[in-house]
């Protein structure tokens, strides 16, 4: 907040401390009011930036953020995992808006760390059930008809570590296994067509070229539905680190499911079994049985501002903000409550409102400096009601580790601190 | 200057129709030009459902065999090959035990391999082949696609194999150190939690989530908290953050 400061010139030194208290925000000017106002130096001054040259436009070929957003990155927590290339990272939510996760703030989630794949030296495999198995080229790919959609990405795990209880403190830990990029990519259906599918056809084995050989067992329902073979997020190349060059999007499942670097799609009668859909990404009830499959993502919301690492700065006029998604379909209503669930409001719901997507909602209110325990519910097309955390360990126990969509509460303190709790 | 020469007398080996002088150009494709003409020529131009576009080549035996590295349960993609329990555990050893621990216990955060069984619904459940998978063929595959961490699709079908055996000796499902695992008697390895999973049935069990009308005005007379993520204070600071470049 003070960093304007940080190389001062000379001439400006003795309004230093000037500069540093109206950089200090709101808590400062409240405190000032009855006091005889001060000219603001950062008015009243003529600032570098208003003075000297700023940097041409060839210093960028590619840009990047403000250096005064240095904070705004991907966060791990190196307790979750046992090495950095199997495991994962985390969405900084509490410091975006809008529904677009930019392309290098999405989370990443690897199981043999980040492939580098040349794309000319890349290779998509269709065999199995076909009549006629085909090898395809990115060249090829990029000459058959795109599409271009927009939907989120959720890890099963994301707020898998709160099944127990509140843990983690922070959105981006809780909540940040999540991100939305606008995908272009062919219909995998197109893809099939190409090769002719058997009638016997009823699933397809999905492998990624990485070190993991990532693979998983897809219904031929869903794939002829609407998952898209993604080359493209955001409008340009995919990220390494999202599977460059290319990549499985399966709208509204699980992550896992999302084959990155894809490289093979196998066609049979049966799923594979597959480690990935057994070992992992399945659920473990309290009878001591599993459900498998458990692929789409239920109605799921959360407050990204106020949060323990977005508190609240000054009383008065505030905004609240969040995020709503839906593996079904699209949101429909978004509640939010901030006295704990005693009573809730209907959220104003802002952007596009796109299938399978981030849903982005706003709650414009007053604070008077007392406690808040801020809630959000998520309603979608369908009719789910996002459950809370008590109703879902009431069918599940605590130990399914994946597809936590309960309702996250902050308690948000007089001095505005906010904290991940739960509430009865 | 001198580069361009070169990549349009490449593009010309290579057969290819320079159009545009545009990046796609400056890797010189090494793609077997397969022109899209024969099996599908007619129905292009035909307004069918889901024309062929007449895009990629018909895949070769040997690549298909190549990638095609995946076990079913049913036992189709074994490979042929034989590995013993005693086998296993040199190799073991030599090559998985400084993660996974001499007896797959895990050394540190690394997997936990083998034991746990009977403990589903403990209030903290160890999941490992033995207590929790479902099917063998899982192991085979999985050991042969990405194990070791780090140089994976370097072991023999017979060293997958004889890792398999060991892996069963274990977890208690075989006794005898003489035991061979092979493509022969590997489907009859039954492992012991593989009725205990079932198809996603949230639509039924959870049907209570559905079509509610949720409480707006006055739902609780009162509100406590019962737990706060700064008891365990686990969270990393900004400081721990990774640097952006």
């Amino acid at each position: 907040m003070t960093s304007h400061a940080d190389n001062p010139a000379p001439s400006r030194r003795r309004f230093l401390g000037g500069a540093a208290l109206a950089g200090a925000g709101l808590v400062a000017a409240g405190t000032a009011r009855g006091q005889s106002p001060k000219p603001d130096p950062l008015i009243t001054d003529v600032q570098d930036w208003n003075r000297y040259l700023g940097e041409g436009v060839d210093k960028h070929p590619y840009g990047s953020p403000s250096r005064f957003e240095k904070n705004v990155v991907r966060r791990d927590v190196p307790w979750l995992t046992a090495s950095p290339e199997s495991s994962v990272n985390f969405t900084p939510l509490h410091d975006l808006d809008g529904i677009i996760t930019p392309s290098g703030l999405c989370f990443e989630r690897h199981h043999a760390g980040i492939a580098d794949i040349d794309p000319a030296s890349h290779r998509l495999m269709i065999h199995g059930l076909v009549d006629k198995p085909l090898v395809f080229t990115m060249e090829d790919i990029r000459r058959m008809p795109r599409e271009n959609r927009v939907y989120f990405l959720e890890c099963a795990a994301n707020s898998g570590m709160e099944w127990r209880g509140a843990q983690l403190n922070g959105c981006q830990f809780t909540h940040g296994m999540v991100h939305n990029v606008m995908y272009t990519g062919v219909p995998l259906g197109a893809i099939l067509a190409e090769a002719g599918l058997k009638p016997q056809a009823k699933w397809l084995m999905l492998e990624g070229a990485d070190a993991a050989g990532m693979n998983r067992s897809l219904p031929i329902e869903k794939a002829l539905d609407d998952v898209l073979i993604a080359f493209a997020m955001n409008g340009e190349a995919l990220r390494p680190e999202q599977g460059y060059p290319l990549r499985a999007v399966i709208p509204g499942w699980e992550g896992n499911l999302w084959v990155k670097w894809l490289r093979r799609i196998e066609v049979g009668d049966m799923p594979w079994m597959a480690r990935e859909e057994t070992s992992k990404y399945t659920d473990l009830l309290a009878d001591g049985r599993s459900r498998r499959f458990t692929f789409i993502m239920d109605a799921k919301s959360v407050v990204t501002n106020p949060s323990p690492q977005a508190p609240l700065k000054a009383r008065g006029r505030n905004v609240l903000s969040g995020l709503a998604w839906s593996g079904r379909g699209t949101i429909k209503r978004v509640d939010v409550t901030l006295d704990g669930g005693r009573n809730w409001q209907e959220a104003r719901i802002d952007g596009p409102v796109l299938d399978k997507s981030l849903t982005r909602f706003y709650v414009d209110f007053d604070w008077n400096g007392g406690e808040l325990l801020v809630q959000s519910r998520a309603m979608d097309s369908t009719g789910y009601v996002q459950p809370t955390k008590e109703e879902l360990r009431k069918v599940r126990g605590a130990n399914s580790i994946y597809h936590n969509n309960g309702i996250q509460t902050w308690h948000v303190k007089p001095n505005g601190e906010t904290e991940n709790v739960e509430i009865s | 200057m001198s580069k361009s020469p070169r990549i349009a007398l490449l593009a010309a080996a290579a057969g290819l129709v320079v159009v545009v002088a545009g990046p796609l150009f400056a890797q010189p494709a090494t793609k077997p030009q397969a022109p899209p003409k024969p099996p599908h020529a007619g129905q292009a131009q035909a307004p069918a459902a889901s024309p062929r576009l007449g895009l990629g080549r018909e895949a070769l035996p040997e690549e298909i065999k190549a990638w095609s590295i995946e076990v079913r349960p049913d036992g189709k993609g074994l490979p042929p090959g034989r590995g013993t329990v005693r086998q296993g555990d040199e190799l073991f050893q030599a090559q998985c035990a400084s993660c996974h621990g001499e007896f797959g216990q895990g050394n540190g955060r690394w997997p936990v391999l083998a034991g746990g069984q009977g403990s589903l619904k403990d209030d903290r459940p160890e999941k490992t082949i033995g207590s929790f998978w479902p099917d063998l063929s899982t192991v085979y595959d999985y050991i042969h696609r990405a194990m070791p961490f780090g140089n994976a699709q370097s072991l023999q079908p017979d060293e997958v194999y004889a890792l398999t055996a060991y892996l069963l000796y274990l977890n208690d499902i075989v006794k005898d150190e003489d035991f061979e695992l092979s493509d022969k008697n590997f489907t009859s390895v039954k492992l012991p939690n593989a009725s205990a999973f079932y198809d996603d049935d949230r639509e039924s069990t959870e049907k209570s989530f559905w079509g509610r009308q949720p409480c707006m005005k006055d739902c609780k007379r009162e509100v406590k908290i019962t737990g706060r993520a700064t008891v365990l204070d686990v969270t990393p600071d900004s400081k721990t953050a990774p640097k952006v470049d």
